[in-house]
């Protein structure tokens, strides 16, 4: 254990040199590091939400409603068929992953069966008993139907997250259904969250004027029609008025090609004026055209946004929405229609913001920490060990720039667990050189020369070091298979820390005192 | 300078000879724990329980009690405040909201529109019952598996008996620092979790540095009694656990005292498995030897202890 090959030599010499270049731009500012020529390192730790600020939103998409929709409107599109066909039925609805329907005319069954079938080549459509037909949509198209619900959902989320101008934002996919956010500096994660939670599902339809609006409010809604409140404006009763409007979508929202706020000219209102893409200005030229005069319902989300009265065809393929909002909500809602809707809603799971006041509080105080445990541990090891302890915190600090480094080159995140770590890395680091020395100690004392206490408490302590970190290396590893977020970083730092710090523990203090013990050759240790 | 020696050379405890005083007190301290954790219960954080956290600086220091008042009308159920370090930091714990997970958001905005933009938000976290559900098995898991990881390890570097000593001790830890934070009523979160993980790596570490030691003085005197040559081993080793345990809690205090309040609990947990660690290597898990018919090599068993190459 005491005969180095000049080849170890170089290369231990080697990786410290290399650990010192590639932590060195951790002692830059951020802007300076980017400056760096790009063959020189210029990767710096990255800091974790919790030391820089910012937030981690974990959302789930609802993937359940895009499959209800799909039901729904195949409900709508087989009663169309069958009245048209003029086959009579009871029962239409939707049951599970299928729709349902009775046929009254037994020998029409077969018929119905075809013409239901064809309406989705996803479904297969069977025939039960009492004339009873389900259609049920295949495995395979719900998954792809989450599927790219799920992928869908991520782009539209970027989107929205590009448009409020945050930078660097992560944004991953989760398991099956689940989207991940993390969000670096933002200061106002609540307008996020509400941007994030809005479908923005916009569409336009007729308001249904044949049936009069007391009638549906009494529980007669016509089959085509829908009972839909109104965002701001209240009813007669105290809650919402309600419109009655068709069914049926007079222009999609998704044909909409820009929104932006603005004031409206006459009423000094903010408003948001949009712009349709030619299939889109095109239905919205015909819809006002034939409908001048009757009310036109801009519905969002579910609620009636405005209701106004056509007052002349529109066919320039542009117009406005006002409503009763405040400059903020026409900004938001602008930025949402020209993102997009979402395929399906998004639930927030879990939210974990830290601002920028206690992000840098924390760096600051596990700085202190560090420096003041290192310190503590330097002094304490010099006190014990004399000369051999100075060599042991050689590698001490050695091993921090290991650490840094590591940490720069993997583009590991460093979190506030992930500091602790390292802090219990400085305490725990030294231990395999405190094995050796008290190994050295007790061969010293049973009478060895120098160099031979030296070579055996070496080569007899090398068992018990790799024992010992291989058991703590355990847990570090399953910490991180366990662990989320914060903890992960914790159990980054500390399996870094036990690798380097088994190698400058073993190999660079090794390589100290075996050069000394060559170049004095003393005849007593000062140990 | 003459360098310090905490241990001094030569120092002979009976450790094996006290042992039945060892296991009464951690028979006392597992048993407590259980009990502690049974009636009183762990006051989990969000991680585990789900609900609400929102630490606000104010401009001045807080008026907790018309904050307390302010935040109770809002009906979101039981809301906790806590100075959390400075006069002017308070920490707001709100329970998990019934009506599933959109219920947690609407109930943060409620809070941040009665708190106003006054203060500054200095965290805010919430936890779904889904997250927080797996957040907790996640780390019974975790922990279960470090458990179970650890004794295979031991298993396959000594023999069957160290393994099974090994885990006493471990689970000794484990469950005394679960008993020492049902006791105070510190909250348990994920970071105590990572920490105890931790603490079974460092108190394992612990362990192997005596058994290493056992096992190498089997070979050497085979025909000294297992109870005096366990004392030796240990005794041998006792400078070493010492020196290390002095070094990982000089950094540790430092860490409970400087690193902020929020890694607080974290520090706690791990000095006190660092001190119970330290403790179950040398006064449990090697005294437990002999009671599990450890056969010797060359002195007269048919078994053997592991022959290992140094």
């Amino acid at each position: 254990m005491i005969n180095f090959a000049k080849w170890k030599v170089v290369l231990v010499l080697a990786l410290c040199g290399f650990a010192v270049f590639f932590s060195l731009p951790n002692l830059m500012t951020q802007k300076d590091a980017a400056l760096l020529p790009t063959w020189l390192p210029h990767k710096q730790v990255s800091l974790g939400l919790d030391l820089q600020g910012g937030s981690h939103l974990l959302m789930e998409v609802d993937v359940e409603a895009v499959v209800t929709e799909r039901l729904e409107s195949l409900v709508d599109s087989a009663r169309v068929v069958l009245r048209g066909a003029r086959i009579r039925y009871t029962g239409l609805g939707v049951q599970g992953h299928s729709i349902g329907v009775f046929i009254k005319d037994p020998a029409r069954t077969e018929e119905a069966r075809v013409s239901l079938r064809d309406l989705d080549s996803d479904t297969v459509a069977e025939v039960g008993e009492g004339g009873r037909i389900t259609l049920t949509l295949t495995e395979k198209a719900i998954r792809d139907r989450r599927i790219s619900a799920v992928e869908q959902s991520i782009e539209i989320v970027r989107r929205r997250i590009d448009e409020t101008g945050v930078r660097e934002p992560t944004i991953q996919r989760q398991g099956e259904d689940r989207i991940l956010v993390q969000l670096p500096g933002i200061d106002d994660p609540e307008r996020v969250k509400r941007l994030l939670g809005k479908t923005a599902k916009m569409t336009f339809h007729l308001v249904d004027l044949r049936t009069p609006i007391s009638e549906a409010l009494a529980g007669r809604v016509p089959p085509g029609s829908r009972l839909l409140p109104h965002a701001s404006d209240i009813g007669p009763d105290g809650g919402p008025r309600m419109v009655l409007i068709r069914k049926k979508v007079s222009v999609p929202g998704d044909t909409l090609i820009d929104a932006q706020p603005t004031i409206d000219q006459r009423s000094g209102q903010p408003v948001v004026s949009f712009r349709f893409n030619p299939v889109g200005a095109k239905k919205f030229g015909d819809v006002t055209k034939k409908n001048v005069k009757k009310p036109f319902a801009i519905v969002l989300d579910g609620m009636i946004v405005s209701d106004p009265v056509i007052q002349e065809p529109i066919l320039g393929g542009s117009g406005q929405i006002s409503g009763r909002f405040s400059t903020r909500e026409v900004q938001d809602l602008a930025l949402l229609l020209r993102a997009g809707a979402l395929p399906a809603p998004l639930t927030i799971l879990e939210e974990r913001s830290v601002g920028p006041g206690l992000g840098a509080d924390s760096v600051a105080a596990g700085k202190v920490a560090s420096v003041v445990g290192l310190v503590a541990v330097v002094v304490f090891m010099v006190v014990t060990y004399g000369l051999f302890g100075l060599m042991a915190n050689v590698a001490l600090l050695l091993n921090i720039v290991f650490i840094m480094a590591a940490l720069s080159v993997l583009q590991a995140t460093l979190t506030l667990p992930g500091i602790a770590g390292v802090v219990l890395t400085i305490g725990m680091a030294v231990d395999a050189n405190v094995l050796v020395f008290e190994r050295i100690r007790e061969e010293v004392r049973i009478g060895r020369s120098p160099f031979s206490a030296i070579d055996a408490g070496y080569s007899r302590a090398m068992t018990t070091i790799i024992d010992a970190n291989v058991t703590t290396l355990i847990a570090a590893v399953l910490l991180y298979t366990f662990g989320s977020g914060p903890v992960r970083g914790f159990a980054v730092t500390l399996s870094i820390g036990i690798a380097t710090s088994m190698f400058t523990a073993i190999m660079v203090t090794r390589l100290m005192v075996v050069t000394w013990l060559r170049r004095r050759n003393p005849q007593v240790l000062p140990i | 300078m003459r360098p310090l020696q905490l241990i001094p050379a030569g120092i002979a405890i009976p450790f094996t000879g006290k042992r039945k005083l060892f296991f009464v007190f951690s028979c006392f301290l597992i048993l407590a724990s259980l009990a502690l954790f049974a009636v009183r219960g762990l006051n989990y954080g969000i991680d585990f329980k789900g609900g609400i956290l929102i630490e606000v600086k104010t401009a001045e220091q807080a008026d907790i009690g018309a904050m307390r008042s302010t935040l109770s009308d809002l009906g979101v159920g039981e809301v906790g405040l806590q100075e959390f370090g400075a006069p002017d930091e308070i920490l707001i714990r709100v329970q998990r909201q019934e009506g599933g997970e959109g219920a947690q958001q609407v109930a943060v905005e409620k809070l941040k529109a009665a708190l106003g933009s006054g203060v500054e938000y200095r965290r805010t976290e919430f936890v779904g019952p889904k997250v927080s559900d797996e957040l907790f098995w996640d780390g019974v898991y975790a922990v279960a598996a470090a458990i179970v990881a650890i004794l295979m390890y031991i298993w396959f570097r000594f023999e069957w008996q160290f393994g099974v000593c090994a885990i006493i001790a471990l689970v000794h830890d484990v469950f005394s620092t679960i008993g020492i934070f049902a006791l105070l009523g510190m909250e348990f979160n994920l970071s105590t979790v990572a920490a105890i993980l931790t603490i079974a790596g460092y108190s394992i570490n612990d362990t192997v540095v005596v058994f290493d030691r056992v096992r190498e003085n089997l070979r050497k005197y085979k025909t000294m009694p297992l109870g005096e040559l366990f004392d030796l081993s240990i005794n041998q080793t006792l400078s070493r656990t010492v020196m290390t345990s002095v070094t990982t809690l000089l950094a540790l205090l430092a860490l409970y005292f400087l690193g902020g309040e929020v890694i607080r609990g974290f520090s706690f947990a791990m000095i006190w498995g660092v001190v119970i660690g330290t403790y179950s290597s040398i006064c449990l898990a090697v005294p437990l030897l002999l009671y599990l018919d450890l056969h010797r090599r060359g002195a007269g068993g048919a078994g053997a202890v592991a022959e290992e190459t140094p």
